[in-house]
């Protein structure tokens, strides 16, 4: 993994306004709450991080704590039951929760665009794969139809769908799971935005075809100084190409580092139980080791630590007080009142 | 974790008495072709998508079998043939003696007890309109069950898949995407089926609750002898699950081994360029991968020669010429390859690291 | 999105909500929070009521003489005068009364109308949509045909066969305008019949009648609530246009298009007797149609605020 993470200026696509201090992107204690018949919770609790420029910021945690709703919250995109209650989006300095919904879709797409995590959520089933890449091009005024058509063609070869001009005019149940996949990247990334958000990437991706599409991420962030937030459960990607790791429970970030100090040395007792149940590091015939306990209800959360009821680490001051996310050494911020030491264990 | 054990009641003695040769399911010569391009009279197609072609797949009682193999190359395809969700157009899908494309209504009513599917999208596969009760119970229609019993299956499934009983009457949008692929997996299990296919039922769940599922899904197997067609792109939940893999490339089947074999000795280009490009958090420094180069290749009117020719860093000449069959690879008769001019990696090059038994 | 109007709903924390009566009740709550639908609601219970009143008093021949006695030393008087709430028509007829009967008129026509066509478009078009083949070819075809023909031209034809008059009208406009939906229902099954949901319930043994009426129509209800409340507001607007040229009702029972006809003749002296069954006609459109749309966004779980 080379590491292209200097503070090196975006020589990028045009930009509206210069980026502040080499960050395109600042969330700043962002709450997001879920209206549900009986009380709302917050699925995005407190949550600040910045993605620096040319950054690949990788976001994991378990299934549920709210990194998808971090991810529509940027792109203002959420769904009728929730809704921002405090916090701030800057991107490129400018705060996105004041702006206006029509400045906003000029914004999607162009300054940061979004890999939904399931494409069928996105893409239309009455329309072809085509009509729904011209569109966004034509969308944001760029270029004739054919101009459209072509930048398409070229932009489905590079995410490595076979014979696409054929293809344009399938529909997008006559494409297979990874293919859908690779059309949701296609049109994030047809308006080269300054930044992406790619929610589960490459999960319906073979391997083979996964290096190509994270190979041509790389090449976008190299060539355009274009920033990353990859949300995905696969720390396999992560380690290969982040430079920065947030991890997330229960709706809050508990740490984040450096991607080498994450997998070499995580504190957090949750980001170590994560680790720990890789099943690349599991033995065969025995079962996959797991984090014991019940992933919390957001709508119930304890208001002690959230990992508590699991934590092997816990001592009596994390039953009465809630943790904050404090800097520790170095790149480092951590949840945690307990934390440990802990290698992870390479091979057999 | 208990599932109510009426699985093991309801089990038909049928499944026992498999096909002729042993195993549970049996793949022949199955087939598919999608009509790709309709420019022709009447709209009639003018070229052909063989998204499957000439497959054959056994399966044991008992035993899971790994379906790995690049994106778009007829994985999801060949497990909906096998549930007979799209007609094959060519081959015969013979379960426990059931010829499945040929079955009749109640054949195939009760071949659908027994086999159930996970789908690979699960929001697609959830019916917005529908609460979680009403999906996970749909199967359970034709079972005579009273409403709470229905009601308490149900909350059963749940807790099996982690998520509590009173997300029943919430609607497929209000969950994440890792919570509605549990749902997906509890829908399938609700019939207590003994086939299941499973297309990338763990894909959106982080390592742990991936895990929780995992070792489920193996302790039914344990206690009731079921039979999974388990298919992942995850290498390493493959390795570990799986008691077969079968790689698939664009539409055929090019290798299949003993997972402990099929890892540590693959002898296919593709499988070898496959397993060399796994990422993981337990290499430092760069990996060696193989990079494939070359265009992906497309399914659509593929030439009569080796489907993986485009690519490939062994091609020979007679490799353009026919196509390679699936056939036993030199020393065993558990390892099938198809490819005129393979040959074993060094020793220490093979695959992913990590586990050996 | 963040750019939404303050939520007005907040009661909504204090549902306890299960099962259908439950779902009803989050149903008014809802209702209660979409202002808009709310409007179309108040004017469509209006509308139905008046249309009631309407239909008893052009039923009971005790009451005919409400809407039909004629006073002609009171004609075109102005609404509000002589005890005449709306004015009266040219024959000294009071207005408010022939409204109320007309709108009962079109009410019945208009519902009939509606219904006739909803059930068979809704029926033809999933059956083509959903099995596709034979049944598809055949269906399509009959839509096609249908579609081609004008509206008026079947009206006409009619009206040769049954004499002028709201039964001609009726049977045109039910005749063809279910090809309209039908086609619009076809289509969306169509897309529908793609989507993973159906194979998953094909994979668990569902039959597909139930899966027509399980899966494919609680989907296109949101279509089925938009298009029943535009075809109400269609026919009601299609029987006056035809009444206007003197196809549709014939006098001297009231109907909305024949009193805006009658009323044109006298502009010049009044022009209430033709303003006030068209801002009743614009009235009646505007309560189904934010009705309509109302209730397609309070049943899709996904609009919900909750
Ligand atoms: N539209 C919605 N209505 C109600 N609750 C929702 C909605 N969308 C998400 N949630 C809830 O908010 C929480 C966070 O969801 P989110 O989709 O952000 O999770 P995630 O971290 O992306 O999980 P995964 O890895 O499984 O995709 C979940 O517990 C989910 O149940
Ligand atoms: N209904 C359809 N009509 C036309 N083509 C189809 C249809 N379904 C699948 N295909 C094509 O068949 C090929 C195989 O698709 P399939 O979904 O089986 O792939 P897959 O192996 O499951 O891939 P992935 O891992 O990406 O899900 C693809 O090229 C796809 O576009
Ligand atoms: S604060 Fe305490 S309970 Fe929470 S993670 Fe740290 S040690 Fe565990
Ligand atoms: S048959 Fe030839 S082209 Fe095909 S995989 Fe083998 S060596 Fe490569
Ligand atoms: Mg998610
Ligand atoms: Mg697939």
């Amino acid at each position: 993994m080379e590491d292209g993470r200097t503070l090196q200026e975006q020589a990028g696509p045009p930009q509206r306004e210069p980026p502040v201090s080499g960050e395109p992107l600042v969330v700043e204690s962002l709450t997001t709450e879920i209206r549900r018949r009986r009380g709302s919770f917050a699925a995005v609790d407190n949550v600040s991080f910045s993605v620096r420029g040319s950054e690949i910021l990788g976001l994991v945690g378990e299934s549920g704590c709210g990194k998808t709703l971090t991810a529509l919250s940027i792109m203002r995109l959420l769904p009728e039951a929730a809704r921002i209650t405090s916090g701030r989006v800057l991107l490129g300095g400018r705060d996105l929760r004041g702006l206006r919904e029509a400045d906003m879709r000029g914004i999607r797409g162009k300054d940061v665009a979004m890999v939904f995590q399931e494409p069928m959520t996105s893409l239309d089933p009455s329309f072809t794969i085509g009509m729904q890449l011209i569109e966004t091009i034509r969308a944001h005024g760029a270029g004739t139809k054919r101009e459209a058509r072509d930048r398409s063609i070229e932009m489905l070869e590079n995410v490595g769908i076979p014979r696409a001009a054929t293809r344009l005019d399938d529909y997008p149940y006559q494409y297979s799971g990874g293919m859908r996949q690779r059309v949701m990247l296609a049109l994030a990334l047809l308006l080269e935005p300054a930044v992406l958000i790619a929610d589960e990437p490459t999960t319906a991706l073979d391997v083979t075809i996964q290096a190509q599409i994270l190979d041509l991420i790389l090449q976008l962030r190299d060539e355009h100084g274009m920033s990353v937030i990859l949300i995905t459960h696969d720390l396999g990607v992560v380690h290969e190409i982040a430079d920065r790791v947030a991890v997330m429970y229960a709706s809050e970030i508990v740490e984040t580092a450096t991607a080498g100090e994450i997998f070499r040395k995580p504190q957090h007792p949750y980001t170590q139980g994560l680790l720990r149940s890789l099943p690349e590091l599991a033995r065969r015939g025995t079962p996959l080791p797991v984090i014991e306990g019940r992933v919390p209800e957001l709508g119930a959360l304890p208001a002690s630590c959230r990992f508590g009821p699991r934590c092997p680490n816990r001592i009596t001051r994390c039953d009465d007080e809630h943790p904050t996310l404090e800097r520790a050494n170095g790149d480092r911020e951590l949840r945690c009142f307990n934390p440990t030491e802990f290698e992870l264990r390479l091979g057999h | 974790m208990e599932i109510e054990s009426s699985a093991a009641s309801t089990q038909p003695s049928s499944s026992s008495g498999s096909g002729t040769n042993g195993s549970l399911l049996q793949v022949r010569g199955l087939s598919k072709s999608f009509p790709a391009e309709r420019g022709g009279l009447l709209g009639r197609p003018t070229a052909w998508l063989s998204a499957v072609d000439d497959v054959d797949l056994d399966i044991a009682a008992g035993e899971t079998l790994a379906l790995v193999g690049e994106s778009g190359c007829g994985k999801s395809t060949l497990a909906r043939m096998i549930m007979r969700l799209i007609p094959a157009t060519a081959g015969t899908v013979d379960f426990a003696g059931l010829d499945v494309l040929n079955a009749d209504r109640q054949e195939l009513l009760r071949y659908r007890q027994q086999a159930q599917m996970i789908f690979q999208d699960p929001y697609g596969s959830l019916d917005p309109r529908m609460n979680v009760d009403a999906i996970i119970a749909e199967g359970l229609a034709r079972q005579g069950l009273n409403k709470a019993k229905r009601r308490s299956r149900v909350r059963q499934l749940l807790d099996v898949v982690e998520l509590s009983a009173d997300v029943a009457d919430r609607y497929p949008h209000e969950f994440s995407g890792g919570q509605r692929q549990r749902i997906s997996i509890a829908r399938a299990l609700a019939v207590n089926p003994t086939f299941i296919v499973a297309d990338e039922p763990v894909s959106a769940l982080d390592v742990s609750v991936q895990s929780t599922m995992l070792n489920f899904l193996h302790d039914l197997q344990d206690r009731f002898g079921l039979t999974y067609l388990f298919i992942s792109h995850d290498m390493s939940v493959v390795r570990h699950v799986a008691d077969r893999v079968a790689v698939m490339y664009l539409g055929k089947i090019v290798e299949t081994a003993p997972v402990e074999e099929l890892f540590g000795n693959p002898l296919h280009p593709y499988t070898q360029a496959l397993l060399s490009s796994v990422p993981t958090v337990s290499r430092e420094g760069p990996s060696e991968r193989i990079v494939l180069e070359g265009d992906v290749p497309s399914a659509i009117d593929p030439p009569e020669a080796c489907r993986f020719t485009g690519r490939c860093f062994r091609v020979i000449d007679s490799c353009r010429a026919a196509v390679p069959p699936l056939e036993d690879s030199a020393g065993t008769s558990h390892h099938h390859v198809a490819c005129f001019n393979y040959e074993a990696l060094p020793r220490g090059r093979s695959g992913t690291q990590g586990n050996h038994s | 999105m963040a750019t939404r109007p303050a939520d007005v709903h907040t009661g909504g924390a204090a549902l306890a909500a299960s099962g259908a009566e439950g779902r009803l009740r989050d149903a008014f709550v809802l209702l209660w929070a979409n202002k808009v639908a709310l409007l179309g609601l108040v004017l469509t219970i209006l509308f139905l009521l008046i249309g009631m009143a309407g239909i008893v008093i052009l039923l009971h021949p005790g009451l005919h003489h409400l809407w039909e006695d004629q006073n002609l030393r009171a004609v075109l008087v102005t609404p509000g005068s002589e005890g005449h709430l709306l004015g009266t028509d040219n024959f000294g007829r009071d207005l408010l009364w022939r409204i109320v009967a007309a709108t009962g008129l079109s009410a019945l026509m208009a519902v009939g109308v509606t219904a006739f066509v909803i059930v068979v478009g809704l029926v033809m078009g999933s059956v083509a949509g959903f099995f596709g083949g034979r049944a598809d070819t055949g269906i399509t075809g009959l839509i096609d045909l249908t579609w081609g023909f004008p509206l008026l031209l079947v009206a006409v034809i009619f009206a040769g066969m049954v004499g002028k008059g709201l039964n001609a009208v009726v049977a045109a406009a039910a005749v063809i305008l279910w090809a309209g939906f039908a086609r619009i229902i076809r289509a969306q099954v169509k897309t529908l019949r793609e989507r993973e949901f159906v194979e998953a319930a094909r994979m668990l043994g569902t039959p597909a009648w139930k899966i027509l009426v399980r899966h494919m129509w609680p989907n296109v209800l949101g279509t089925v609530l938009v298009m029943a409340s535009y075809y109400v507001a269609i026919t009601i607007i299609v029987e006056a246009g035809f009444s206007f040229i003197g196809l549709g009702v014939q006098p001297p029972t009231p109907s909305l298009g024949g009193i805006i006809a009658e009323g044109r003749n006298f502009w010049s002296v009044s022009i209430w007797p033709s303003v006030i069954p068209g801002a009743t006609i614009a009235l009646i459109v505007l309560g189904l149609n934010s009705l309509g749309d109302g209730l397609r966004d309070i049943f899709d779980p996904r609009l919900r605020r909750f």
